[in-house]
């Protein structure tokens, strides 16, 4: 039960510095920003990947195989839209961008 | 001693999500955020390759290499027009990562051994992770219309999915006590499972398309809660960390988006919002104006100010591209052209932004609702295109509408405002629009792209 609230209390203040963070995100980056940390939330490729790479029977390794195939996905494909989409917000001549835009 | 290098390594990883998410908050350096966040993630994935526990690779390095090739190959090839669809996806698989990392650890619990919080973790994160797959499924179906857009309700629908979401909790609880005792018993399990995936679906199916910002959002979330559960179960640090970083933006942006419709988040949910539609004003005796496309270029063509107001049918008609060739013409002219953008026009958070983006329009032309509400008054024309409920005045005068209290774009306050839409059919949330019968309101009734072809063709000749 000390493991959990450990836990517990990472995952806490973490929200908090999620939402202090991205308090101020501008409109023109709610699309980005979500398929960016969509791309993070594959993150549970490494759990994946501890399952898929450990010895024992093949069925659960099959499970691994599946995970680490759709975390993977969520990994390379949310990144690389994410930048496709950012690289087409143009900016004009003379504006160096630092007024944040809401 | 490795160990303690993969801990490292984590923690870095942590470190550049918190940077990357701080990044892609800045238009200046979202791009940069974005890959310091690819980076973190190689990083740990190249540490965890390292782990004791990894023993063989045969099962990991073909499920990288078809999840990436199936990945990078999707968000290269997906239109723009279809973001929506495959922001969902993504979300989804990633839910469904997490839940079989929970199904797998389920499977392998020995009794007596564990402490109560590692299958309450695994059953936690199985409801969410299996809920964010097939509800995800399911916001794409209806995104890419191979079900209806509209809200699919029934009798006691919200007492079925009590009784469902109740039924996999309950049986939940006793395969999380059981665990302890006889260690997993696996057809309960599956059982669990099926129902998680059940409330999926039908969590998604009463909510409508134009609501589906907000579910977007929420199932972003849910797919964050769902990783962190992962990490819960693993006792990984890094997972619970991400988890969180990604619950969080989740939350906001589906408040944000809530607040942008003056909705609560459960109206959304089980409002059924839009499911019955109201009297057509034809019905109730009155008539709309209708412009053709000579008259709109002019209309046009002569001003000194147009506000562009686009809305989910632009996306529908992909005329993205000749919205930057009507701008341009104008502009040529020496009209000044703006865009209106509704926080929640579209189907998903920034919709617009990203589609507009897509054809060149550089962003400052784009402008957010509070500012350009301000600019309405001394805009000689306003052009709504493809928009509807968000720019309809019931919201801010009828107290009888189902829209009221809803911000909306004033283009109402246009000295002029042309309408391009394909009827006078009413918007998603079923209400007439006051809007179409308008003195000043001239109607454009056609497919949103070929309208503007005739525009643009017809600006050469005035």
């Amino acid at each position: 039960m000390a493991e959990l609230l450990f836990a517990l209390n990472i995952f806490i203040l973490a929200t908090f510095v999620g939402f202090e963070v991205i308090s101020k995100v501008p409109r023109l980056l709610h699309t980005p920003l979500m398929s960016g940390s969509n791309a993070i939330s594959g993150i549970a490729i490494i759990g994946a990947l501890l399952i898929a790479g450990a010895v024992g029977e093949p069925a659960r390794s099959v499970l691994g195989f599946v995970a680490v195939t759709l975390a993977m996905i969520n990994v390379v494909g949310g990144f690389v839209v994410t930048d496709r989409m950012l690289e087409m917000f143009k900016r004009k001549p003379g504006d160096d961008g630092t007024q944040p835009r809401r | 001693m490795t160990i303690i290098f993969i801990e490292l390594a984590y923690l870095l990883a942590g470190v550049t999500f918190i940077i990357a998410l701080k990044w892609l908050s800045s238009p200046r350096t979202a791009r940069t955020g974005n890959l310091v966040g690819a980076l973190g993630m190689a990083i740990a994935i190249v540490a965890t390759l390292f782990h004791q526990g990894i023993a063989r690779f045969e099962y990991i390095i073909p499920g990288m290499l078809l999840g990436s090739t199936i990945g990078a190959v999707a968000a290269r090839k997906a239109a723009m027009t279809a973001m929506p669809q495959m922001v969902a996806l993504f979300n989804g698989v990633g839910g469904g990562a997490s839940m079989l990392v929970a199904w797998a650890e389920f499977w392998v619990l020995t009794p007596g051994r564990v402490a109560l919080d590692v299958p309450i973790s695994i059953m936690f994160t199985t409801l969410v992770g299996a809920a964010t797959l097939s509800g995800s499924v399911m916001a794409f179906a209806k995104l890419q219309e191979l079900v209806s857009g509209r809200p699919i309700i029934y009798r006691f629908q919200q007492a079925g999915n009590a009784a469902v979401f109740l039924a996999a909790a309950g049986l939940a609880v006793y395969l999380i006590l059981q665990a302890t005792v006889s260690g997993p018993v696996m057809a309960p399990f599956y059982v669990v499972l099926a129902l998680s995936l059940a409330l999926g679906v039908l969590f998604v199916l009463p909510v409508g398309g134009a609501d589906m910002p907000v579910m977007i959002a929420l199932l972003n979330a849910f797919s964050g809660l769902a990783a962190a559960g992962a990490g819960f179960v693993l006792h990984n640090h890094v997972l619970i960390v991400s988890g969180a970083l990604v619950g969080s933006s989740g939350v906001l942006l589906t408040r944000i988006m809530c607040w942008a419709m003056n909705r609560s988040v459960a109206n959304v949910l089980f409002g059924a919002f839009g499911a019955t539609v109201q009297a057509t004003g034809a019905a109730a005796g009155r008539t709309a104006q209708s412009i053709q496309a000579d008259e709109a270029a002019t209309l046009l063509a002569y001003a000194r100010n147009v506000i562009i107001a686009p809305g989910y049918g632009l996306a529908v008609s992909r005329a993205q591209n000749e919205v930057r060739e009507l701008m341009k013409a104008l502009e040529a002219r020496g009209v000044s052209v703006k865009f209106a953008i509704h926080p929640v026009a579209g189907r998903m958070p920034g919709h617009m932004n990203v589609l507009l983006a897509e054809a060149d329009i550089p962003y400052d032309k784009l402008v957010d609702m509070e500012v350009i509400n301000g600019e309405f008054p001394d805009a000689d024309v306003a052009l709504v295109l493809g928009a509807n409920d968000v720019v309809n005045p019931a919201a801010r005068s009828d107290r009888s509408s189902p829209l009221y209290g809803m911000p909306i774009l004033d283009v109402d306050r246009a000295k002029h405002v042309i309408v391009i839409k394909r009827s006078l059919a009413p918007g998603f949330a079923g209400v007439d629009n006051d809007l179409f019968y308008m003195d000043k309101t001239r109607m454009f009734f056609a497919d949103g792209r070929e309208a503007l072809v005739r525009i643009l063709q017809e600006l050469k000749t005035v």
